[in-house]
C-alpha cells in the first residue's frame, strides 16, 4: 500500500485526497491481543497531531490512541462499537477507527512508510 | 482439588423447599397498601432447604485460595496472616447490635473505641488527627485530596494540577480525577525513586499536590521525599503520602515529620482486618494540624466531662465522604491487632517482613531479573527479562505458579518495569514456606526454558482452567437466567 | 509474638543469606534524617484474654442490649439466620484476596455472581455490580453515572432522600461541575408534582427517588418516566431499605433507569453503621460500561467449562486510571456473601413473608398510634417507618430513654427547624407488645 503512513505509536494514516483513515497497526493489534471495546473519539473534534484522541482495549489493557496527523475528526467507524474485533481482523480496512480531515499535509512527511515502518518494528 | 463444578445456588431451587423459620406474625393481617404497588414476581430467587445452602457454599469456600490455606505474595496487598481473634472481638453483640442513630450516651463504648483507635494511629504516624471514616484505601485517596482542595480553596485558588509517579497504583490518578484535578504523570528516576530535581520541573504555580507511595511500588524507600516536602511547600503545594506500604516503616519513619501533609492507612492491609475476598476495608486519613477544620463530618469529641460526643457543626467541612461511621466492624478488628501487637510488636512485624522480602530478593535474583537494583524494603519486583526469550509470559509464570498450590504474585503492575512479578511476603511467613517459595519459583524459571508450553497451558490442576476473559467481556453475562 | 512463625535460627540463617549482620542494617536505603527519634508507644501488648475482656469492657459501654429500639432510617434490625454466620466465617470468604486470579477464586466470584443474579432480579434490572461502600456513595455514583452518559451537569433530587446520602452526593459531585436541586414533598410525603412541572426540564440528567423514602412514605412514581418523555434523562432509583424489595414493586415498574441503595438489610448487622452494603444495577446495556466497580461474569475455560471472572476491568481504575468509571477499588465482597446466603435462606417466600410481617406491624403500630391521639405526618402508605408529629420530639425522646425505650430518630437532627417529628421504624424483632408498650409510652408522655 503506497498511500499509508505509521507513527512511532503505532498509528497509521491511510490517505484518501484531502482525508485520512486512522487505525492502529498490524503489529499494535497483535501486541493488545483481542480487542473487546473502542473507546472512538468524537465527530467535529479538531485534534493536533500526537493528540491521545481515543482508546482501544483489550481485557486488561487500554491502549492509547494518537492523532497521527492534525485535522478535523468528520467520521469514526461505529460499527467497532459491536464488532471490536473487526480491528484484529482487518486493522487496514474494515478495522478503521476514524477519518480525518488532513489540515497539514506536510505532516504527512513526517511519518514512516510502510517499509520504514517495517523496519521500525522490527528493531 | 476437587475438580467437579458446584452448580448455582438457583439449579438446586424447587418449589415448596424452604431455608428459613419465621415466627407466626402477631399482628392482624391487612391490605395496607394499594395492590398495584404489591409485587408478584420475585425473580430468580431459590427455594432451597438449610442443608443444601450449607453444602453449596462449603463447596464453594473449597474453591477459594485464601491466606488461612496458605501463601500469599500478592505486592502491595500485605497479604499477612489474620488474627482469628481480631473476628472474636468484633463479633461481640454490643457492638453488632448498636445502632448508628443510637443517643450517644447509648454507645459510649463505640465512641471510644473509635477515639482510641484514632490516637493511636496518631502515635503510629505523627499526624494529630485522623478520619477513621472512608471505607477503603481509594475511599480515603479521595478524602484526603478533597481535604488539600478544600485547603487550598480556602486560602484562594483550588489551583488545577496533581502529580503522580509513573509507579503509582491507578487509584491515585482516578481519586485525584475525581476530585477535580487534572493529572500529570511524573517518571521515577533511574533508581527506582522520585528525584527533587524532576519534581521541580514539573512545579508551577497550578500544581495542587502531589501523590505518592512510599516505599514505592518497587519496594524502593522515596529518599528524597523530605526535600521534595520542602520544594512542594514553597510552591504552596501539599504532599499526599499513599500508605498502602506502611508495613515496611513502623516504628522506623512517622510520615508527618517528613512533611507529609496528609496520609491514609489500609487497615485491611496494614494491620490485617481480613481482605474477604475484597472488601469491606478501611482507609482512615491522618492530616496535619491545620487540616482540622476540613476533616469530614462528624467529628468525635470529648466534653468537658469526658462524655463522648458527635460534632456535625463544622462550616470548613468537606462535608460527609459516605453514611454513618464508616465500616465500623473494620475498625474494631485493626484495633484489636494493634492491642495486641503493640508498639514493640508493630516494629518487629515491619523488620521481619522486610527480612523475608529481601530473602526471597536475594534467592531470585539470580535466577530472575531484578530491573532496579537499589535495596527494597518489604516488596520486591522481578521483570519477564529472563523468561521472555522462551516465548513465556509473566501471565504463564503466574498461572504456574497456581498448580504448585501457591498463590501467585502480582502481576504487570508496577507499570514501569515489563512484565512485573511483584513479592511481598510479609512478616507472617516461615523461612520454610518462603524456601518452598524461591524453590519453586527456580523450578518454574526451568521449566519455562525446557517446556515453555506446560507454562502456557497453565493451571492444570485448579478447579477450572485458564478462562476465557474476552468471552466475559464481549458477551456480559452477569446474572442466571432460567431458560438458558 | 504468636503471629511471627520464624524461630531466632530461621531468622540468623536468613540474615546470613541476605548478606546482613543485623536486621538494622535493611533499612540503611532510609536516609538517617527520616528516622523517627520519638519510640511509638501506646501501652504494653494486650494477651488473648486481656483483649476479649478490654473489648467486653467497650461493648457494656454501649448500652443498646437494656433497650427496646424502634430504630432505622438507612440501618435495620433484621433477624439474621444463623448459617449466614456461620458459612459467611470461614476462612476460605474470609481471608483471601479480591478475586484477580479467578482459577482459585471461583467461590468468591460464583457468590458473587449469585448475589448479582438476586439482587438484579429483586430490581427488576438486567446487570448489578459487585457492591459499592454503602447505599450513600451508590447514590453518588449513579448520579455519576447519569452525568456520563447523559453528559449533562444538571440533576434532581427528591428532597426526602436519606440527609446522609444528599450529604454524600453533595460531597462527591462539588468539584465536577455538577449541580443539583430538590424536589419537594406533597402531604402525602410524596414526590410533588407540581414542584417537578417547575424544576423539570430537557437539561436534567437525571432524577434521584428515594422509595421508600426517607420519612418512611412508599412512592408511587410511574409519572415521573412518562413526564421525561423521549428527553435524555435517567430515573434512578434508590433504596435504603432494601428489604421493602421482598414486598414491592422493583425500580424497573416504574421505569427506572438505574437503580442504587443499600443492602445492609440483606444478612448485615447495624453494627454502627457498617460494614454496609451498596448496590448499583442498570437495565441498559449501553450504560454496563460506564458502571463503576468490579463487575462478575460468565464465561468458559480452556476445557470448556462453566467459570467466572471479573470483567469489563478496563472500565477500572487499576488500568483507565484517571480515566476510570470511578476511583473505587476495594468494595463490600465479603458483605455480598454474606447478602447471597440471606437471600438463599429466605428466598422467594420467605422474603417476601419477612418483608409483610415488617410492613404489617409498621402498620399496626401506626394504626394504633393514630388511636392513641399521635398523628402521623404524612399520608402516604408506608413500609416499616413512618414520621410521627409530637410536641417537642427531642424532649420526648429523651424521656422515653429513661424508660428504656429508644423512641426512632428525631428529625430535628437532620433538619433543625423541625421541632416535632420523629421517623419511629418497625421491624420483624420488634412484637406486638413491645409495640404496645411504645403506643402507651408515647400516649403518656406527649404532653
Amino acid at each position: 500500500m503506497s498511500n499509508i503512513y505509521f507513527t512511532k505509536q503505532h498509528e497509521y494514516v491511510k490517505v484518501e485526497g484531502d482525508t485520512g483513515f486512522c487505525g492502529i497497526s498490524n503489529f499494535a493489534q497483535e501486541e493488545l491481543g483481542e480487542v473487546i471495546k473502542v473507546i472512538l473519539p468524537e465527530v467535529g473534534k479538531k485534534v493536533s497531531k500526537g493528540d491521545e484522541i481515543c482508546y482501544v482495549e483489550s481485557p486488561k489493557e487500554s491502549a492509547k490512541v494518537y492523532a497521527p496527523v492534525s485535522g478535523e475528526i468528520v467520521e469514526v467507524n461505529s460499527k467497532l462499537d459491536d464488532e471490536p474485533e473487526l480491528i484484529n481482523n482487518d486493522p487496514y480496512g474494515e478495522g478503521w477507527i476514524f477519518k480525518i480531515k488532513i489540515s497539514n499535509p506536510d505532516e504527512i512527511n513526517e511519518l514512516m512508510d510502510e517499509e520504514a515502518y517495517n523496519k521500525f518494528i522490527e528493531g | 482439588m476437587n475438580k467437579k463444578r458446584e452448580p448455582l445456588i438457583f439449579e438446586l431451587s424447587e418449589e415448596s423447599k424452604k431455608g428459613y423459620s419465621l415466627p407466626e406474625i402477631d399482628v392482624e393481617d391487612k391490605d395496607y397498601i394499594p395492590e398495584d404497588l404489591i409485587r408478584e414476581d420475585m425473580g430468580n430467587l431459590p427455594e432451597v432447604s438449610e442443608v443444601e445452602i450449607v453444602r453449596h457454599y462449603t463447596a464453594l469456600a473449597h474453591y477459594n485460595y485464601s491466606v488461612d490455606e496458605g501463601f500469599y505474595p500478592l505486592g502491595s496487598c500485605t497479604m499477612k496472616y489474620n488474627p482469628k481473634i481480631n473476628e472474636k472481638t468484633a463479633s461481640l453483640e454490643g457492638f453488632l447490635l448498636s445502632h448508628p442513630y443510637s443517643p450517644y450516651e447509648l454507645v459510649q463504648g463505640n465512641l471510644r473505641l473509635l477515639k482510641t483507635l484514632e490516637n493511636i494511629l496518631s502515635e503510629l504516624t505523627g499526624f494529630p488527627y485522623f478520619t477513621l471514616y472512608p471505607s477503603a484505601g481509594a475511599h480515603g485517596e479521595l478524602t484526603g485530596m478533597l481535604m488539600i482542595r478544600k485547603k487550598l480553596e480556602l486560602s484562594g485558588n483550588p489551583r488545577k494540577i496533581v502529580l503522580i509517579p509513573d509507579s503509582a497504583h491507578g487509584t491515585n490518578p482516578a481519586s485525584s480525577h475525581f476530585a477535580g484535578y487534572d493529572v500529570k504523570e511524573i517518571p521515577s528516576g533511574k533508581d527506582g525513586y522520585l528525584e527533587v530535581s524532576k519534581v521541580k520541573e514539573f512545579l508551577n504555580e497550578d500544581v495542587a499536590a502531589l501523590m505518592m507511595t512510599n516505599p514505592n511500588t518497587l519496594g524502593v524507600y522515596e529518599r528524597e521525599i523530605k526535600e521534595i516536602a520542602e520544594v512542594l511547600h514553597k510552591n504552596g503545594s501539599y504532599l499526599y503520602m499513599d500508605g498502602a506500604n506502611f508495613n515496611a516503616l513502623m516504628g522506623y519513619v512517622k510520615p508527618a515529620e517528613l512533611g507529609v501533609d496528609v496520609l491514609h492507612l489500609n487497615l485491611h492491609k496494614t494491620f490485617s482486618t481480613p481482605h474477604g475476598g475484597g472488601g469491606p476495608g478501611a482507609g482512615p486519613v491522618g492530616v496535619r494540624e491545620d487540616f482540622e477544620e476540613v476533616l469530614p463530618i462528624p467529628v468525635i469529641k470529648q466534653d468537658n466531662e469526658g462524655k463522648y460526643i458527635v460534632d456535625f457543626n463544622r462550616p470548613n467541612s468537606i462535608g460527609k465522604i459516605r453514611s454513618f461511621f464508616g465500616n465500623f466492624g473494620v475498625l474494631i478488628k485493626a484495633l484489636t491487632y494493634l492491642l495486641e501487637m503493640g508498639a514493640e510488636g508493630l516494629k518487629q512485624a515491619t523488620e521481619l517482613a522486610v527480612l523475608n522480602a529481601n530473602y526471597i530478593r536475594e534467592n531470585l535474583k539470580d535466577t530472575y531479573e531484578l530491573p532496579y537494583k537499589t535495596g527494597t524494603l518489604h516488596e520486591v519486583v522481578f521483570s519477564e527479562e529472563s523468561f521472555k526469550k522462551f516465548g513465556v509470559k509473566t501471565v504463564d509464570i503466574a498461572k504456574r505458579i497456581l498448580d504448585y498450590g501457591i498463590h501467585p504474585p502480582t502481576v504487570y503492575f508496577p507499570l514501569i518495569v515489563h512484565g512485573a512479578l511483584m513479592i511481598e511476603p510479609t512478616e507472617t511467613e516461615s523461612k520454610r514456606t518462603l524456601d518452598t517459595f524461591i524453590e519453586t519459583m527456580k523450578k518454574i524459571h526451568k521449566e519455562a526454558e525446557t517446556n515453555p508450553e506446560l507454562l502456557k497451558e497453565a493451571p492444570h490442576y485448579t478447579p477450572v482452567r485458564r478462562l476465557n476473559e474476552v468471552l466475559a467481556a464481549k458477551k456480559p453475562k452477569l446474572k442466571y437466567k432460567k431458560e438458558e | 509474638m504468636r503471629y511471627f512463625p520464624n524461630s531466632e535460627k530461621s531468622i540468623k540463617a536468613m540474615l546470613n543469606s541476605v548478606g546482613v549482620n543485623s536486621i538494622e542494617e535493611l533499612f540503611d536505603t532510609i536516609p538517617k534524617s527520616n528516622l523517627t527519634k520519638d519510640e511509638i508507644n501506646y501501652g504494653k501488648p494486650l494477651s488473648e484474654s486481656e483483649l476479649i475482656s478490654y473489648f467486653k469492657k467497650l461493648e457494656v459501654e454501649n448500652r443498646v442490649k437494656d433497650f427496646k429500639l424502634f430504630l432505622g432510617g438507612g440501618s435495620y434490625y433484621h433477624f439474621i439466620p444463623e448459617v449466614v454466620n456461620y458459612l459467611s466465617l470461614k476462612g476460605e470468604f474470609v481471608t483471601p484476596y479480591t478475586p484477580y486470579q479467578p482459577e482459585v477464586s471461583q467461590g468468591t466470584l460464583q457468590a458473587t455472581f449469585e448475589y448479582q443474579t438476586m439482587i438484579s432480579d429483586l430490581l427488576g434490572m438486567e446487570f448489578s455490580n459487585a457492591s459499592l461502600y454503602d447505599g450513600a456513595t451508590a447514590a453518588a455514583e449513579g448520579l455519576l453515572l447519569a452525568w456520563r452518559v447523559t453528559r449533562k451537569r444538571k440533576f434532581l433530587i427528591a428532597k426526602s432522600l436519606h440527609p446522609e446520602y444528599i450529604a454524600t452526593i453533595k460531597t462527591y459531585v462539588k468539584n465536577l461541575n455538577i449541580e443539583f436541586d430538590f424536589i419537594d414533598f406533597n402531604d402525602e410525603g410524596r414526590v410533588s408534582k407540581e414542584d417537578f412541572d417547575k424544576k423539570y426540564n430537557d437539561e436534567i440528567g437525571g432524577i434521584l427517588i428515594q422509595s421508600p423514602n426517607f420519612f418512611g412514605i412508599i412512592e408511587d412514581y410511574k409519572w415521573i418516566k412518562e413526564k421525561i418523555g423521549d428527553n435524555k434523562t435517567l430515573l434512578i432509583s434508590v433504596i435504603a431499605e432494601a428489604l421493602s424489595l421482598g414486598l414491592l414493586k422493583p425500580p424497573s415498574y416504574f421505569g427506572a433507569d438505574v437503580a442504587v441503595g443499600e443492602a445492609q438489610s440483606f444478612g448485615l448487622y447495624p453494627y454502627f453503621g457498617g460494614p454496609t452494603l451498596g448496590f448499583i444495577a442498570t437495565s441498559n446495556k449501553k450504560f454496563l460500561w460506564e458502571m463503576p466497580g468490579r463487575i462478575v461474569g460468565e464465561t468458559v475455560d480452556a476445557d470448556g467449562e462453566k467459570g467466572f471472572v471479573l470483567t469489563l476491568s478496563t472500565r477500572e481504575q487499576h488500568i483507565r486510571r484517571e480515566r476510570a468509571t470511578s476511583n473505587i477499588c476495594s468494595n463490600q465482597a465479603w458483605c455480598v456473601i454474606r447478602a447471597a446466603i440471606f437471600l438463599s435462606v429466605y428466598g422467594k417466600k420467605g422474603l417476601k413473608e419477612l418483608a409483610k410481617q415488617n410492613m404489617l406491624k409498621a402498620n399496626y403500630a401506626r394504626e394504633n398510634l393514630e388511636k392513641a391521639g399521635i398523628k402521623t405526618k404524612f399520608s402516604g402508605p408506608i413500609f416499616n417507618e413512618f414520621v410521627i408529629e409530637v410536641n417537642d420530639a427531642v424532649s420526648l425522646h429523651k424521656r422515653l430513654l429513661e424508660k428504656k425505650i429508644v423512641a426512632g430518630i428525631p428529625l430535628n437532627w437532620f433538619y433543625p427547624d423541625d421541632k416535632n417529628s420523629i421517623l419511629l421504624t418497625f421491624t420483624d424483632m420488634n412484637s406486638k407488645d413491645d409495640i404496645d408498650e411504645l403506643v402507651k409510652t408515647l400516649e403518656e408522655e406527649n404532653e
